[in-house]
């Protein structure tokens, strides 16, 4: 993160993800990476620069970035 | 004070999950819509969504807007009239390629000629997704299909070209990976008076990619990326490479009278005085 005092939540529903592997692949800062069915994984998140792309870009409305203020 | 939802105020969220494939662009296209309407506040019941048939034309399912689930290809038939009924409402029109371009082609130059006020947004998928994958009026030249298992022998629409033609007062192309830019244009195009439409060039790995892209849903999106350039990267290519590509971008930004303020010019009593000759 950019901002020290802030942190993200990145939950993934589960049983609305579909596994198209949308956010793993197009993530800039490799924060996902794919379990063994494809399942979204939040492998990294202290590296989300809260781009939100992976939100807007998950067809399924199964992902959700939140943004903790640690302040 | 009411709590601002976000995208939560327009969208069904316990109507999930969503009944379109894995990989599917659609769900991205509904949300770039709800998130458009929710920044420029547009209350969810100043909107209506008018859809025929298709894959896209579920979208109103999700919506929890005003919606109306017509038929095939009249998205636009029906959408005219209910603006006209209620000039205040938000008309927003979600069209497959299949049902706004064949079927519904004439009622799409017509609206897009009568310049009404109403905000198109076509789902292009280059084929008929709901009924197995048959070729449209969008999937281009010798691309294999159901209905065409050597490839189509004819050229498909440029849907941005056509709706300049006739007459529309915003034209814009984007695709489902995209997104920032899918949400910018939908929110132009729902600011515009008159005729606006944003092709968004959008995955179907289930049929147009499972035949014609090698590879899985990842592989459809980025053949969005491939297949499309910006207006300035194009004017930067050679001739015949230019028709290799599709441009994205804000197309047509223009203000010619819409067809409600034209009418209204004409008949300024209302519609109560326009009964033909002698009343
Ligand atoms: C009058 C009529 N003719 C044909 C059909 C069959 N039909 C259902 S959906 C569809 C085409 C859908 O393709 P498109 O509009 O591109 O949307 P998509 O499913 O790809 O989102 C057709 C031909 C119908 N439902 N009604």
């Amino acid at each position: 993160m950019n901002k020290t005092n802030m942190a993200v939540t990145i939950r993934i529903d589960e049983a609305f993800c579909k596994r198209c592997g949308f956010c793993i692949e197009f993530c800039n800062a490799n924060v996902y990476e794919a379990d063994k069915d494809g399942l979204p994984l939040v492998k990294d998140p202290e590296k989300c620069t809260n781009c939100r792309l992976c939100e807007l870009r998950c067809p399924d409305f199964a992902v959700s970035v939140e943004v903790v203020d640690n302040e | 004070m009411a709590v601002n939802l976000g995208y939560k105020e327009y969208f069904k969220s316990d109507a999930l999950p969503l009944m379109w494939c894995a990989g599917c662009g659609n769900g991205i296209i509904l949300r770039a819509i709800t998130e458009a309407l929710s920044d420029l506040h547009i209350p969810p019941h100043q909107v209506v969504i008018s859809t025929g048939i298709g894959c896209w034309g579920k979208a109103d399912d999700y919506m929890k807007t005003h919606a109306f689930h017509g038929s095939h290809g009249r998205a636009l038939a029906f959408g005219t009239g209910i603006k006209l009924g209620n000039p205040d409402l938000h008309v927003i029109a979600l069209m497959g390629d299949g049902d706004a371009l064949a079927i519904g082609g004439n009622h799409f130059i017509h609206a897009a000629r009568r310049n009404i006020d109403i905000t198109a947004i076509i789902s292009n998928n280059f084929n008929y997704g709901m009924t197995g994958g048959q070729y449209s009026p969008t999937t281009p030249l010798s691309s294999s299909t159901t209905t065409s298992p050597a490839g189509v022998a004819e050229p498909g629409f440029d849907v941005c070209a056509l709706s300049e033609t006739c007459g529309a007062n915003y034209v814009a192309r984007t695709t489902a990976y995209h997104v920032t830019q899918l949400k910018r244009f939908i929110t132009a195009a729902l600011l515009k008076q008159g005729f606006s439409m944003v092709e968004v060039i959008n995955t179907c790995p289930t049929h147009f990619g499972r035949r014609n892209i090698p590879g899985d849903t990842v592989s459809m999106m980025k053949y969005l990326k491939d297949i499309t350039v910006s207006k300035a990267g194009y004017e930067k290519l050679d001739e015949a490479d230019k028709e290799k590509y599709l441009v994205t971008g804000e197309l047509v930004n223009r203000e010619r009278p819409d067809y409600l303020s034209v009418y209204r010019e004409m008949n300024p009593g209302g519609p109560e005085t326009d009964r033909g000759e002698g009343h």
